[in-house]
């Protein structure tokens, strides 16, 4: 299964296993990763599973759809590198996907 | 508005279990009347999720958030349930047993034999922007929302957000205002495209500035906003020096004046029901659907369906103290049908 590690504000790094098809915001609620929150559970309906993804990244995970862009106008401290993690789906090419939370969710 | 409504039931919340509720109290003769602060019938399902898909509503495989409201008001429209709507109670008063006197914010005043609280995740209100110290200048230079124009003559106004209300005050606050400028954190928006065209338009004709960033501090004293710290894409800051701050956000969901109204509380977050009625600790008022609490509790829809399915039942005892409830299916008495218009 693809691995993700979770850097979080302070630097501690993080690495489980996803599940593949679930997303990467479920992924680290299943495994209590501090940093996440998901307020809404997944419905893109909030700003609260917001991450930066590691430059080396950016390209296999894609932009954010015009839905989550919106969706990140609520987000803290948003940057290019921003998504919305219950937006990003466990896949076989993002194994070793490197992802960090922001100091705080919105 | 200070005639007093006099009803059976009053419910809290426009939400799928408070429509449904209607239903079941409208099959048990009891009329229903419901306050919820949102402009719109529906609640979360129409607030959050009008478009997203649900999967587990027994017997429909699929339907939108919007869909199951629409269809549960097409469900109750045979008990004529009157609306109070952008309205939120504020203070419940128990004068009779039981019998409560219910304020809103807008002064109005009901008298009711039965409350039903369905207030979901509690009563929309706006979100407050993850800016650092922002609780300082809240309500001196900081607002999140605008109820006298004139209170923002002359001052220099920093509006900040890309959605219907950060533009729609943006248009009607440029003349107002001896300066404006209008931030969000990229060049698209959310809100209605006419209102970004009338906004570019006084950016073209130099009336207010458009400014691309996000604020990322506040700096002023005594909750007098000065100047804020904004952040470019490009992680360099600069300054936009104000009089007063409208950040809009959009809402998010607040208990209120729920933990105010005297029942028993999980975790302060939650009103703790008997599963054999949902009652309340205090006689007379239920909670049903993602308020309440209860051992094995799920905050599904599904969930507050049943809940105010025997809700009902109790309340008609409050109701009608006289009268005994016979049990009867929809499918089979024809005076559930009556009530429903269908024999």
């Amino acid at each position: 299964m693809p691995k993700i590690t979770y850097i979080d504000h302070q630097g501690t790094a993080r690495t489980i296993e996803g599940e593949l098809g679930s997303t990467v915001m479920e992924t680290a609620i299943k495994n209590a990763i501090p940093g996440i929150e998901a307020e809404c559970g997944g419905a893109c309906a909030c700003a609260t599973c917001h991450v930066y993804i590691e430059e080396a990244w950016r390209e296999a995970v894609g932009e954010p759809s015009p839905m989550e862009q919106d969706m990140l106008d609520f987000g803290y401290d948003v940057r290019p590198n921003s998504r919305l993690s219950c937006q990003i789906k466990v896949a076989a090419e993002l194994d070793g996907l490197v992802v960090r939370t922001p100091e705080r969710q919105a | 508005m200070s005639e007093t409504i006099k009803t059976d039931v009053l419910i809290i919340g426009a939400g799928p279990c408070g429509l449904f509720a209607i239903f079941e109290l409208g099959l048990l003769d009891m009329k229903a009347h419901v306050v919820d602060i949102l402009d719109k019938i529906g609640g979360q399902c129409a607030e959050l999720y009008p478009e997203k898909p649900i999967y587990d509503i027994p017997g429909i495989p699929y339907i939108t958030g919007q869909g199951i409201c629409d269809a549960l008001m097409a469900q109750i429209k045979p008990f004529g349930a009157s609306f109070h709507l952008q309205e939120m109670v504020e203070t419940i008063e128990k004068i009779g047993d039981p019998l409560f006197r219910v304020t809103t914010d807008r002064g109005r005043i009901f008298e009711i034999k039965v409350i039903v609280v369905a207030a979901g995740g509690g009563s929309f209100q706006p979100k407050r922007p993850p800016i650092p110290g922002i609780e300082a200048y809240e309500s001196t230079s900081v607002f999140y929302s605008v109820r006298q124009m004139e209170a923002f003559r002359d001052k220099r106004l920093l509006i900040v957000g890309g959605g219907d209300s950060a533009l729609d005050w943006t248009l009607s606050l440029a003349p107002v205002a001896s300066h404006l400028t209008l931030l969000h954190r990229r060049s698209d928006f959310r809100a209605a495209p006419d209102s970004v065209n009338k906004m570019m338009t006084l950016v073209g004709e130099g009336k207010i500035d458009f400014v691309l960033g996000q604020v990322s501090a506040l700096q002023g004293e005594a909750g007098q906003v000065a100047k804020a710290i904004v952040k470019r894409n490009d992680g360099s800051t600069f300054e936009i020096a104000c009089d007063a701050l409208l950040p809009f956000f959009g809402l998010t969901m607040k208990l209120g004046a729920v933990a105010n109204w005297g029942m028993e509380m999980k975790d302060g977050e939650y009103i703790v029901v008997n599963t054999a009625n949902f009652e309340s600790s205090v006689p007379g008022i239920f909670a049903i659907g993602d308020i309440n609490w209860y051992p094995g509790k799920l905050k599904l829809i599904l969930s507050g369906f049943h809940e105010g399915a025997l809700m009902a039942q109790k309340a008609h005892r409050y109701v009608f103290p006289d009268k005994r409830l016979i049990f009867q299916y929809t499918t089979s008495s024809t005076s559930l049908q009556k009530k429903l218009g269908v024999a």
